[in-house]
């Protein structure tokens, strides 16, 4: 708990920053108003104003605050959390795609890295190809993917998490490889006056050493997977999900929409990692690695 | 006396950067039935390599050398020995008992055999009551003794050991050769022991073999006239002083040149 003072400080300083921005950024348009109506409005009426235009160019705090509560807490007192207006409903439907491709993205991960620390051919030609992929702008494959796979008759939940997969199997790669290298030359050794098997050296061996390599690489794959399937919903204009939340309000310049699908979208991947840091902590301290 | 490593003009050489490295060259030995063999040498004169040799950790460039009869590769896979390095090796995630287990379970034991075999070796090095401890709640000794129950748990006939003590203060060394040499009285073990230290390996051993470096070789085998009962304070008799100072004539002579 020594951490909540600092962490109080900052989230102060950003919402102080915050309001700032938005008197700053919405004020043009409250003197706009007031020009075209030919009235003459004093500097406090003019932040009141600022504070709760409609569509403005920086929504205040409160207002982001309000619609997340609209649209979470109020659509739950009425019964109706997983209505389509509800933003309950729409993370759930990015979470979903997070999830799955956070977990195919880390099955894949861990697949390689497997092959590339015990295959020699795989050593040698699977990293810079894993490299490669994470240059391409995911913008730019994005659409491809999902064009793509719903040639083949596969569209909705599959395609994001395609995406997220995507995103979130490098850092497990690059993670892992280096995890399950770090057992020391003579506990290799040891394995081998012990006549193991190279499954036995992986299970009993490499695999529990990774761990503490694992989980750091989790943490950014589940970031990156909960971008990946944000980026999924964009370029099909999909009607649903956190992503079709920030499309639907940029078309219609609902700012204050857009921002509240973007802070439910950082307090999601806030709370994915926090999660897997409190794995982490139980499973290293359990294996006496913390 | 039956021979249990017989090592003939064994010769390897390292290919490194700056050239190649004869670490062992033309070595010839023979190691019997329930010797303690210490191998004594500066730092590079090829004793941990002798070992992985005999370990089947290195593949010897040349010559010829067995463990109980049959190649390294294949005495490995029959456990014919045990191993300990240098450093304890244990795995932090496993308890002391789970350590010692490893090789079990790597083996293929039984689990009723295992918990058998895991009271027995922590009895031989006085760790009773530890198995459910991990290694940070133990001292550098104690984890290097649990190390050398690890190499005893599945009763290998062979324990090759590369300075087990080497990181140990004077006191804790002491008290681990009286109780290594205990257990090799009572296991009739054959023992391969590297070492740093004169008196350990004199105290120790029925045979040292002192090595020179570049290239690695035997420089002297002295077969030990200590009685196999030896008190730690047989390290003050002239025998055990006199054998000293021919390791010590051997290690200087060795050393030669440089
Ligand atoms: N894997 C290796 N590659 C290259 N050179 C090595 C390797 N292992 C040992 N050597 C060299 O071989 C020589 C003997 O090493 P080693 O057997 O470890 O000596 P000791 O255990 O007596 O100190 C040293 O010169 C060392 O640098
Ligand atoms: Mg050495």
């Amino acid at each position: 708990m020594r951490n909540i003072g600092p962490i109080l400080t900052v989230v102060a300083a950003i919402f102080v920053l915050w309001y700032a921005g938005a008197v700053a950024l919405n004020a043009p348009w409250a003197y706009d108003k007031a020009k075209r109506a030919n009235v003459e409005i004093t500097f406090s009426e003019m932040v009141a104003d600022t504070m709760q235009q409609k569509k403005p160019k920086l929504p205040a705090p409160h207002q982001v605050g309000k619609e997340i509560w609209k649209t979470t807490g109020e659509m739950v007192a009425k019964g109706r959390a997983f209505s389509k207006r509800s933003l309950i409903y729409h993370s759930w439907i990015t979470l979903s795609a997070t999830l799955l491709g956070f977990a195919l993205g880390t099955g894949l991960g861990v697949a390689l890295s497997v092959g590339i620390v015990y295959n020699r051919t795989m050593d040698m030609s699977v990293m810079p190809w894993v490299i490669a992929s994470q240059t391409i702008p995911i913008l730019a494959i994005a659409p491809m993917i999902i064009v793509v796979l719903n040639a083949i008759g596969i569209s909705g939940l599959l395609p994001k998490a395609v995406i997220s997969m995507y995103l979130s199997f490098f850092p497990v790669v690059v993670g892992m490889v280096k995890g399950l290298r770090s057992p020391d030359h003579m506990m290799v050794d040891q394995m081998k006056t012990w006549s193991a098997t190279k499954g036995q050296e992986f299970w009993k061996l490499r695999l529990p050493s990774s761990m503490p390599f694992l989980f750091p690489s989790l943490k950014v794959a589940m970031a990156a997977s909960l971008v990946g399937a944000i980026v999924g919903e964009l370029p099909t204009g999909a009607v649903a999900g956190l992503g079709a939340r920030l499309l639907a309000g940029s078309y219609y310049g609902q700012t204050i929409q857009i921002w509240s699908a973007l802070i439910t979208a950082a307090a999601l991947a806030a709370a994915l990692v926090a999660i897997i840091g409190v794995i982490q902590k139980v499973v290293l301290k359990r294996m006496g690695m913390a | 006396m039956s021979s249990v490593i017989s090592a003939k003009n064994l010769s390897l050489t390292f290919q490194t950067n700056d050239g190649p490295v004869h670490a062992l060259k033309d070595i010839n030995l023979e190691i019997n039935k329930g010797d303690f063999v210490s191998f004594i040498g500066p730092s590079g004169c090829g004793k941990t390599t002798f070992l992985r040799c005999m370990a089947d950790l290195e593949q010897p460039a040349a010559g010829e050398i067995t463990v109980n009869g049959v190649s390294p590769a294949e005495a490995r896979k029959a456990r014919a020995y045990g191993y300990v390095f240098q450093h304890a090796g244990l795995y932090p995630w496993r308890t002391i008992g789970g350590n010692i287990r490893l090789p079990l379970e790597i083996m293929g034991v039984d689990k009723a055999e295992q918990d058998k075999s895991v009271k027995e070796v922590l009895e031989l090095v006085h760790l009773e009551g530890f198995e459910n401890k991990y290694p940070w709640q133990l001292s550098g000794g104690m984890q290097q003794r649990a190390s050398i129950a690890r190499a005893l748990a599945f009763q290998a006939d062979i324990l090759l050991m590369d300075e087990p003590f080497g990181a140990l203060d004077e006191i804790v060394r002491d008290h681990l050769n009286e109780q290594l040499l205990e257990l090799w009285a009572r296991t009739n073990k054959t023992i391969g022991f590297v070492t740093h230290s004169i008196p350990e390996a004199v105290y120790l051993s029925t045979k040292i073999v002192v090595m020179s470096p570049r290239p690695g070789r035997i420089h002297d085998v002295i077969e030990s006239t200590l009685p196999k009962e030896r008190p730690l304070d047989i390290r003050d008799s002239p025998e055990f002083i006199e054998i000293a100072h021919r390791v010590r004539d051997g290690l200087r002579a060795g050393h030669g040149d440089d």
